[in-house]
């Protein structure tokens, strides 16, 4: 790790670093992590940075927020190459590489309308993960990997 | 059955199926033995959208099991009206029940409502998902006529939205058949359905003529092409009228085909069809009440266990 990639992770005080995210879906981060302008907090975002590993990269850091368990399973599947990094004081204390979960629980919203999930009912979406994408548990429907970050269950 | 709950026939393994065509035959040979199998034992109905027929075949099956059932009644007059949740009508009738049919529009209501009760569970439709009961005595169907091993089977109409073809085409996996896929091109099988016929390493080969394959098939299923599912009148007419069939039709089939239908039918199958030893729709409908009775009866006694 240079020393260059190493100052631009860790300008945050506390919060998390998402770094090695695919060129083009730092805005799905922000989704995936329920971030938009009314949401508070302090958000900085790197898009097409140089990057040894991917060419260009995104970066996403948010300050004073960790992620959910949910939320780095969805990662996984837009950004399989994403790193975690969570700072305290300015340093990494943590860093985690995604791995892609058999099952992810909410974010996901089903695409079918029919779908129970999206009946006012006390579940939340869930999706056994495929190969190349996810599939409602529910309904059975195949959600492809590209067309994850079109089903984020923004609110 | 290794299920406690009958929601999906994807989840049935082919010792499974044969286990309740099994004990099918062995009702259908002698109703009597039977006939105090499950007393006192109460099945819950629940329909949350009208189906008279799959309604009475339950109610039929669990009265000659020696059961009683219970009905919700129409939605119209129920808690639903009030906006209760399914999670909430199932847990309720739970209290009143030894096993639950649950009939929904929406496509995983089954699945869900199983996680909410202890009670073994027969869906009996989800939306455009599964109706496994009707997958069960469509093989039962096959394999009293047919047999379900090197068979070839042609299936036939509204092929993206019809419930009962997503359910039997993945059952069929589970034997040595040859399935043929006969629909117009905007009702093709899902892609869920064909990914799961491509995991299960079957060959999914697909027309959008019948005459294509007609004289192959052992078993010909056809299915109804539904108005709606069409922008206009005309464009339904057009392409609905490719696939019904007539004595006519059938000139081309071997003598040993066996045409089948979930019914209610409308025009899809011409009447003159009826009188041929083709016809096989209404035995395929009586078979109802003994797959149903096996199926309730291995459900209800696993639940005893
Ligand atoms: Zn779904």
């Amino acid at each position: 790790m240079t020393d260059d990639h190493q100052l631009r992770v860790s300008k945050i005080q506390n919060g998390t670093v998402i770094d090695h995210v695919a060129a083009g879906q730092a805005l799905n981060v922000l989704a995936i992590l329920g971030i938009d302008a009314t949401s508070g907090e302090a958000v900085s975002v790197g898009m097409n940075v140089p990057s040894d590993r991917l060419g260009r990269k995104d970066i996403v850091k948010v300050e004073g927020r960790e992620l959910s368990q949910s939320e780095v399973d969805v990662l996984s599947l837009i950004a399989p190459a994403a790193s975690i990094n969570i700072v305290r004081d300015y340093d990494v204390v943590e860093k985690n590489r995604v791995v892609r979960p058999d099952i992810v629980t909410g974010i996901i919203s089903c695409p079918n309308r029919n779908c129970i999930t999206n009946a006012d009912e006390p579940i939340t979406s869930r999706f056994t993960v495929l190969s190349d994408g996810v599939r409602c548990d529910y309904c059975e429907s195949i959600v492809r990997e590209d067309e994850v970050a079109a089903n984020l269950d923004v609110n | 059955m290794r299920q406690d709950h009958l929601i999906s026939a994807a989840h049935l393994s082919r010792e499974d199926i044969e286990a309740v065509l099994d004990r099918a035959a062995e009702i259908d040979d002698d109703t009597a033995a039977f006939r105090q199998r499950h007393a006192g034992k109460v099945l819950g109905l629940c329909f949350f959208e009208p189906s008279t027929r799959t309604r009475m075949s339950f109610d039929t099956a669990m009265k000659r099991l020696g059961g009683q059932t219970v009905d919700m009644g129409p939605v119209e007059s129920s808690s639903v009206k009030k906006g209760e949740t399914l999670a909430d009508t199932v847990r309720v009738v739970e209290g009143y029940a030894d096993a639950l049919v649950l009939r929904h529009p929406s496509e995983g209501a089954a699945t869900m409502a199983a996680e909410f009760v202890d009670i073994p569970l027969v869906n009996a439709g989800d939306g455009a998902g599964q109706h496994p009961s009707q997958t069960l005595l469509d093989l039962y169907t096959i394999r009293e006529n047919a047999g379900l091993d090197d068979l070839t089977i042609g299936i036939m109409g509204d092929l993206k939205y019809g419930r009962t073809v997503h359910s039997l085409a993945g059952a069929l996996t589970n034997f040595d058949v040859s399935q043929h896929f006969i629909s117009p091109e905007s009702l093709r099988l899902p892609r869920n359905v064909r990914y799961d016929l491509h995991a299960a390493g079957a060959q999914v080969k697909e027309h959008t003529q019948l005459d294509d394959v007609l004289p192959e098939l052992d078993v010909l299923y056809v299915t109804r092409i539904q108005r709606e599912r069409f922008p206009d009148e005309n464009e339904y007419r057009k392409v609905a009228g490719q696939y019904q069939i007539d004595a006519e039709t059938l000139e081309a089939a071997t003598d040993d085909l066996t045409v089948m239908h979930p019914l209610p039918r409308v025009d899809e199958i011409s009447p003159d069809i009826d009188d041929t030893d083709h016809a096989t729709y209404f035995e395929q409908a009586h078979n109802g009440i003994p797959v149903r009775m096996a199926l309730l009866d291995i459900l209800l006694s696993q639940a005893d266990d």
